[in-house]
């Protein structure tokens, strides 16, 4: 009976706003590789000097991050044709002989219980030379993000663009049981060690990531209705930074962190705001009888990117951050919404609507070229990786929400899977401060 | 406004249903689904034949008899309904609490217009009720302009029930989005029965 409904909100509204461990793990599957990755073979770690089980495998973490990445292919373990550990000990015929272009050799040393010193180089067959050899630090905890680092390295020292191997995604998931409880959930680009920011009985929704990387703002339904809430991810400590009646939704962090641009409909239908953070000071930069949402800044923070239907149908427009009138930025398709504006700030990515497909596109700002980069019919939410090289997005796939990735030459594309519930709105991270 | 005297309550079951009726003969004279509007189960027997026909039993029914020029004593003689028990009756047009829509629109059909505004003078009539209006979308586009556009259906609803009388402080909107469908599946048969709003009643 929908009378007793209001109740059920009340006893509903269950939330943990802690970071604690998830049980359910992301699974990554390469749907689609790429011709012409560069092939590198990275021997298994030498672990034979540590006490007891090293707890991961750093070759295969490495590996796996290459792969993803579309540019470099890493060679199957049963494959290798030999085990070396370090630069001296290769032999590079033999890698040569079996078409390697590279090579990662590594160890591992216990410095102290618990303490490990890891190295690795990275090698160029064809040269036969070192590219790179680092030594670092680690301890149990952080092994999988030494690994990830690792991959930054390789990927750098060969592409010239910096890895994004050890940044953080984070997404909202809903689990299926008829309660549909929501968890705000943030993960390795990898989806090990994925962790809860927030639980709910209502909707979560619009996860933004702070400049910093150490906050997220995002959409709680916790009351019943949508506030926008900023969280500390390392002590969970949150306010809500917003509750007007009407909408509060699609919070997005400026550049240099200080504004939130927002969307509110308290003085009517949906306009753009931004919120300085610190006064919680606002300013109205649209004012429309149309649907005026998603905003999300240009890389340099001067003017605000956002979705509006005032033609008509939903389409991208940009207006500066002081206010000012809005430009058209998209004319192909009768549906372009939610955008992504790479960290060069030249691309767009987008959801793009033709003949009732939803398909990820791009817009490139320079030649006014629009490419789309998926193939299914229901995706959304593309975020670019802080490198601009891959855009992570969500898709329906059967009655599962899952994630993708996919290079923006959308020629590699992995799957990224959790077989407890729709995982959605992927927001992809910001670079750790060096 | 708390208390509630009888003869109010008699008031206001027979204004009840004058407007239903007037409402069932609107829907008598519009071709079941003719606009074009996707057809419902929920709407088609819900409002049209519980009124139309009269066969549902329970104040609306009678009420119904009433305003038809039958026997009238059947809402005079009977025991007066509570607001809640008026809200609790499974048939007549106040049951009928979804509203549906078409594809990224919050334009209300013909239809949709005369079951609110049964439902805004049942609310402009009861000072004790509230409503809130739950907006929502299909799952295809980008989840915040969905959000958006639930909210703009809301406020479609939200001004017919205003413009019967019902006052501002009853009547709450909010926007799910795509956040909750009523039915799951990817094709239109789910998205027509995701594009709605849903009116949910409170009496204080």
């Amino acid at each position: 009976m929908q009378l007793t409904r209001p109740i059920i909100y009340l006893l509903a509204v269950f939330m943990l706003a802690m970071v604690q461990p998830a049980n359910a793990a992301l699974t990554i599957e390469i749907t689609q590789g790429v011709d012409g990755a560069l092939p590198i073979a990275v021997v298994p770690f030498d672990t034979s000097r540590v006490s007891g089980k090293f707890p991961v495998d750093l070759a295969e973490i490495i590996g796996s991050d290459l792969n993803r990445s579309g540019v470099l292919k890493a060679m199957a373990r049963g494959e290798l044709p030999a085990s070396p550990h370090y630069s001296k000990d290769v032999q590079y015929s033999r890698w040569r002989n079996v078409g390697q272009d590279y090579l990662v050799v590594g160890r591992v040393l216990e410095s102290s219980a618990g303490v490990y010193t890891i190295e690795f180089q990275l090698l160029d067959v064809l040269k036969q030379k070192q590219l790179v050899g680092r030594s670092m630090s680690a301890k149990k905890r952080n092994l999988r993000s030494r690994a990830h680092q690792i991959s930054d390295f390789i990927y750098e020292q060969i592409t010239g663009t910096r890895g994004a191997f050890n940044t953080r995604i984070a997404f909202v998931r809903a689990q299926k049981d008829a309660a549909r409880k929501y968890v705000l959930q943030v993960a390795d680009t990898d989806g090990f060690n994925a962790q809860n920011v927030l639980e709910s009985d209502e909707p979560i929704m619009s996860p933004s990531w702070s400049p910093d990387g150490k906050s997220l703002a995002y959409v709680s339904f916790e009351s019943s209705r949508p506030e926008i809430f900023i969280q500390q991810l390392a002590t969970a400590r949150r306010t809500k930074v917003s509750g007007f009646s009407g909408l509060n939704s699609a919070p997005s962090w400026s550049p240099d962190g200080k504004f939130l641009a927002l969307v509110l409909s308290k003085d009517g239908s949906p306009d753009i705001y931004t919120m300085n953070t610190a006064t919680k000071r606002l300013k109205r930069l649209t004012e429309h009888r149309s649907i005026d949402t998603e905003p999300v800044w240009s890389s340099d923070g001067r003017s605000i990117i956002f979705t509006s239907d005032r033609s008509g149908s939903p389409q991208l427009y940009e207006v500066s951050a002081e206010g000012g009138r809005p430009k058209r930025l998209t004319f192909e398709g009768n549906y372009n919404s939610a955008a992504n504006v790479s960290p060069d700030g030249r691309y767009i990515a987008m959801v793009h609507g033709d003949r009732g497909q939803y398909k990820i596109a791009q817009l490139d700002r320079e030649t006014g070229n629009l490419t789309v980069l998926t193939d299914a019919s229901l995706d959304e939410s593309p975020s670019f990786s802080p490198n601009g090289k891959m855009l992570l997005y969500a898709s329906t796939l059967g009655n599962n929400g899952l994630l993708f990735a996919v290079s923006i030459d959308g020629r590699a594309k992995h799957k990224l899977s959790d077989q407890d519930g729709d995982i959605r709105e992927p927001v992809w991270g910001p670079f750790e401060s060096k | 406004m708390k208390s509630f005297h009888h003869i109010k309550s008699w008031l206001l079951v027979a204004l009840l249903a004058v407007f239903i009726s007037a409402c069932a003969t609107t829907q008598e004279e519009m071709p079941a689904g003719g606009d074009g509007a996707p057809v419902y189960d929920q709407s088609q027997s819900g409002s049209s034949t519980g009124i139309v026909d009269g066969s549902s039993s329970g104040a609306d029914a009678s009420g119904l008899e009433g305003a038809d020029g039958g026997d009238g004593t059947a809402i005079v003689d009977g025991p007066p309904m509570t607001v809640m028990e008026i809200l609790e009756q499974t048939e007549g047009t106040l049951s009928n609490r979804t509203i549906y829509f078409e594809f990224d629109s919050a334009k209300l059909t013909d239809e949709s217009l005369a079951i609110l505004e049964t439902h805004g003078n049942f609310v402009a009539g009861n000072g004790e009720v509230a409503v809130r209006l739950e907006g929502h979308a299909d799952e295809r586009g980008s989840r915040e302009y969905n959000i958006a556009l639930g909210d703009r259906r809301a406020q479609s609803v939200r001004r017919v029930l205003l413009f019967q009388g019902a006052s501002s402080d009853q009547v709450e909107t909010v926007s799910y989005g795509e956040e909750q469908p009523a039915v799951s599946g990817h094709d239109e048969d789910a998205w027509s029965k995701n594009r709605r709003v849903e009116l949910i009643y409170t009496v204080n």
